[in-house]
């Protein structure tokens, strides 16, 4: 017998990995259902969405309902919340879980009612046989009825039969949140609790020299310094106290720094790093490159982006007897406990890890690192919880950026239009420096301790989804291409995940390229793109999107106003996403409206998918026209909101979005679809407005004065 | 030293260092949750508080600065048990999608309608411009104080 033949056979989403029913789901006496999901909320509506996909498969009214918060003493361990896979990873687990926990327990009633299957029928929990006699499921259901490893058996409804799947559901969460009641983290209060700060060093790899720690124990309410090599941190009573002491900390610790910054900020230094290079795609089709009538070359960059969460991370810890219970609003509970586990030099086990909400974090920031910080301030005051919450110039100046890139691109057209070559160079750092990798330990203060932790080697997660290459292969059809991507090993300033990851700067890149290519064929760019187009689900969006928004075939902006369309396939296995923008450029560049129409199969949530696309789109425009980290040789300069000025309510635009409902098709990974298209279709309709190019992100004033010029 | 608050229409008495932003005392002393640190330095809205009419950012406020005024916490803006106009017009337009920054704009937007309930879009606009949101949530939640303006005239 082959190994395959005994490798236990693939569940569908996150069941595979976490395969009893138990951890899933749990039908209790009250008339409730606790589901225990692995994947978090981060602002983008996934409770509500899974609790609806119970709802339905379960047959049980959606206020019976009880979402335990994802805790590591029994929670299903689904990794990161991250890349737009909770409902393709988490929502396919409860799916399946809650389709096959129904049938075992219409197996139950009819062996009960001493019916077939085929008599009965169940409402909101309640199964009736149909010559007489009902039984409840929280009356049949057992102990063990669910102490079982899922089959994956059981097939969810057929479409036709949903009722609360497709249902624009109020979010779950909001009315707390729109209350002021304490929903974050940030708010726990717990009885006896203390506060901390930490001093970070002013820059990468400094070292800190000299400290005088008397000075700072001497102040009001400062119950413990902290310091280990060149991590410092503060205990306090009061958080305003906590505060002073970190302020004075700053004032009086002496530092060495090392620099190694890049000479500007302009990603082009890239391209003269140590690389390792990879060709992720090639097609060869000599005759029709011998078509070639015209060739055209350019060359795209964006900088490093923040996060920048209004909500700078915060976590709690306790230690206890060697023991360690943590509140976080981690992407990654378990894989955070992995690592934490490595520098407390102690068994996982021993530390509980509790999830609670946080400020949105769109990506790996500072939630995993404050949390470390909050661990080794509380072993400093065993059996008081301590509550730690980044400072905002923290946030911008130690999260992990989503790295700078530079994409090159060439191709030629033949004498009707025609793209036959395509020929692609993607330069970036990886974008996935997250917890729990084998080697190394990806928490900021770890590698500050006197005996300290490297970080792991950066990951760049393999194509199909990719990493830096993600978007990086074109959905078009071309007779030719060949896609290289060069993976820069060297990171100069600290990288990882942000939303969309590599796929905003190679959308960017490929959609405008696009439409240079269209302008040069003279074709309408709408139209030179279906002309590329064999996907049908391809070419309905980018149709959807150009009927609502009545766009005019060749239409011309006015020297003032114009508009762009931008188009992707989000990893290319995804969402299917087209955006259409409307600017304004006086001094600066304004989005004043924008239209979308995404496709991502079955919709679970449609005013969630809806709120997610909008909320993509201003983002992206924010990125576009304003976000830049700056720094110098030795330290990054942005600090406070005035140096990194994000969109605000005057600038931001009207947007109409469109949903193509799939409701036979499996659903798809959509929060992070809108970046790419929207950040080309600004580029886009700049070009439309007044006829300059700009390639070089963000469109400031500068850059169209130069455009210009 | 001894602070006395009049918050949310009670008198309230604390122990604090008189130059402590009123934000932490909220949160801290009086476990009034609603108003939220996002930057301390009063760029971001996200700790925003009335006080005396005024949307105020409390992380930018000393106590002893808010001693014999009237100071407004979204906690304190349900009426009997129900919630007020804009949070429930936040709840119907599902305008938040993380929520951090959502009580400290519906704190602004509630010092622009007391004032002046016939505010325009371009004027809520201008008043909200110091709250930043991340999320993008902006149109539901210029819906949202639209709609509730709307029930404030009517």
């Amino acid at each position: 017998m082959s190994t395959a033949e005994n490798a236990p056979r693939k569940l569908p989403g996150s069941l595979n990995t976490n395969r009893r029913l138990d951890r899933w789901l749990r039908i209790n006496r009250d008339g409730t259902v606790s589901v225990f999901p692995g994947k978090v909320e981060i602002g983008q509506g996934i409770l509500t969405a899974l609790s609806q996909i119970v709802a339905e498969e379960l047959d049980v009214g959606l206020q019976r309902v009880r979402l335990a918060p994802t805790d590591t003493r029994y929670s299903p361990d689904e990794g990161m919340t991250s890349g737009s896979q909770s409902i393709t990873d988490g929502g396919a687990a409860l799916r399946y879980a809650a389709a096959e926990t129904r049938d075992l327990l219409m197996q139950q009633a009819a062996s009960q009612l001493g019916v077939s299957l085929e008599q009965l029928t169940v409402t909101d929990g309640t199964i009736t046989a149909r010559g007489g006699g009902s039984v409840t499921y929280w009356d049949i259901a057992t102990e063990d009825l669910l102490k079982r490893e899922a089959t994956g058996d059981v097939p969810p409804k057929p479409a036709a039969q949903h009722s609360v799947i497709g249902a624009a559901v109020p979010r779950r969460d909001i009315p707390a949140k729109v209350s002021g009641s304490p929903s974050y983290v940030h708010d726990l209060d717990l009885p006896g609790m203390l506060h901390g700060r930490v001093a970070r060093p002013p820059s990468y790899g400094a070292k800190l020299t000299a400290l005088d720690e008397a000075e700072v124990r001497a102040m009001p309410g400062v119950v413990a310094v902290v310091r280990d090599g060149s991590f410092v941190g503060v205990v306090a009573e009061r958080e305003d106290q906590a505060i002073r002491a970190l302020n004075r900390l700053k004032r009086i610790a002496r530092w060495e720094e090392r620099g190694g910054l890049p000479e500007s900020t302009n990603p082009r230094f890239l391209l003269k790093e140590t690389t390792e290079d990879e060709v992720i795609s090639e097609k060869s089709d000599k005759a029709a490159a011998a078509r070639a009538a015209r060739t055209l070359e350019a060359e795209y960059t964006r900088p490093y982006i923040a996060h920048a969460t209004i909500g700078p991370s915060c976590a709690l810890a306790t230690c206890d007897d060697g023991r360690y219970t943590i509140w976080t609003h981690s992407q990654g509970v378990y894989p955070l406990r992995h690592d934490l586990s490595k520098v407390l030099k102690i068994e996982p086990e021993r530390i509980t890890i509790i999830h609670s909400d946080g400020a949105g974090c769109y990506g790996h920031n500072g939630a995993d690192d404050v949390v470390l910080d909050a661990v080794l301030l509380a072993r400093a005051v065993p059996g008081k919880p301590v509550r730690v919450q980044w400072m905002r110039e923290d946030e911008f100046t130690w999260e992990p950026y989503g790295p700078t890139m530079v994409v090159t691109l060439k191709a030629s057209l033949d004498a009707d239009g025609n793209i036959v070559d395509w020929v692609e160079d993607v330069w970036s750092n990886s974008h996935s420096t997250r917890p729990g990798a084998q080697k190394g330990v990806n928490l900021i203060a770890a590698w500050h301790l006197s005996q300290p932790h490297e970080p792991s080697p950066p990951r760049n997660p393999p194509l199909p989804g990719g990493g830096s290459h993600r978007n990086a292969i074109p959905i078009y059809e071309f007779p030719n291409q060949r896609v290289t991507n060069h993976l820069v090993k060297r990171m100069p300033l600290r990288v990882s995940a942000l939303r969309a990851l590599g796929a905003t700067a190679n959308v960017f890149a490929i959609e405008s390229f696009m439409d240079e290519l269209a302008a040069a064929a003279g074709a309408d760019p709408i139209e030179f793109r279906l002309r590329h187009l064999k996907d049908p689900r391809a070419r309905a969006v980018l149709e959807a999107v150009a009927a609502k928004a009545d766009w005019k075939k060749g239409e011309k902006g006015d020297g003032a106003r114009g508009r762009g369309v931008g188009f992707a396939r989000y990893k290319n296995g995804a969402a299917y996403v087209a955006a259409i923008v409307e600017v304004e450029i006086g001094n600066e560049i304004g989005v004043k409206r924008a239209w979308v129409a995404i496709d991502a199969g079955l919709v679970i949530n449609p005013d969630g998918l809806i709120n997610q696309t909008e909320g993509g789109l201003i983002q992206t425009v924010s990125w576009v026209l304003k976000e830049a980290i700056q720094f110098d040789r030795e330290r990054v300069l942005t600090q406070t909101w005035l140096d990194y000025p994000i969109l605000n309510f005057e600038e931001v635009p009207q947007i109409e979005v469109t949903v193509i409902n799939r409701p036979d098709l499996p659903p798809l990974g959509a929060g992070e679809g809108t970046q790419g298209p929207t950040a080309a279709a600004v580029a886009n309709a700049v070009f439309n407005a007044i006829g300059a190019r700009l390639r070089d992100l963000p469109f400031t004033r500068d850059k169209v004065i130069s455009a210009l010029a | 030293m001894t602070i006395t608050l009049d918050v949310n229409g009670k008198k309230q008495h604390i122990a604090a260092d008189p130059e402590t932003p009123l934000l932490y005392v909220l949160r801290n002393d009086l476990k009034l949750k609603g108003a939220r640190y996002g930057c301390g330095i009063g760029q971001c809205g996200a700790c925003t508080v009335i006080i005396d009419g005024k949307a105020v950012q409390s992380c930018d406020v000393p106590v002893s600065a808010a001693t014999g005024k009237q100071i407004t916490t979204v906690e304190g803006i349900a009426r009997n048990g129900k919630l007020h106009p804009l949070q429930e017009a936040f709840i119907a337009e599902q305008a938040a999608q993380c929520g951090y920054c959502a009580t400290g704009i519906i704190m602004s937007a509630k010092a622009l309608l007391d004032a002046n309930p016939k505010a325009t879009e371009s004027e809520i606009r201008t008043a909200l411009k110091g709250n930043l949101c991340r999320c993008g949530t902006h149109q539901r939640i210029l819906r949202a104080i639209q709609r509730a303006a709307k029930e404030w005239r009517s």
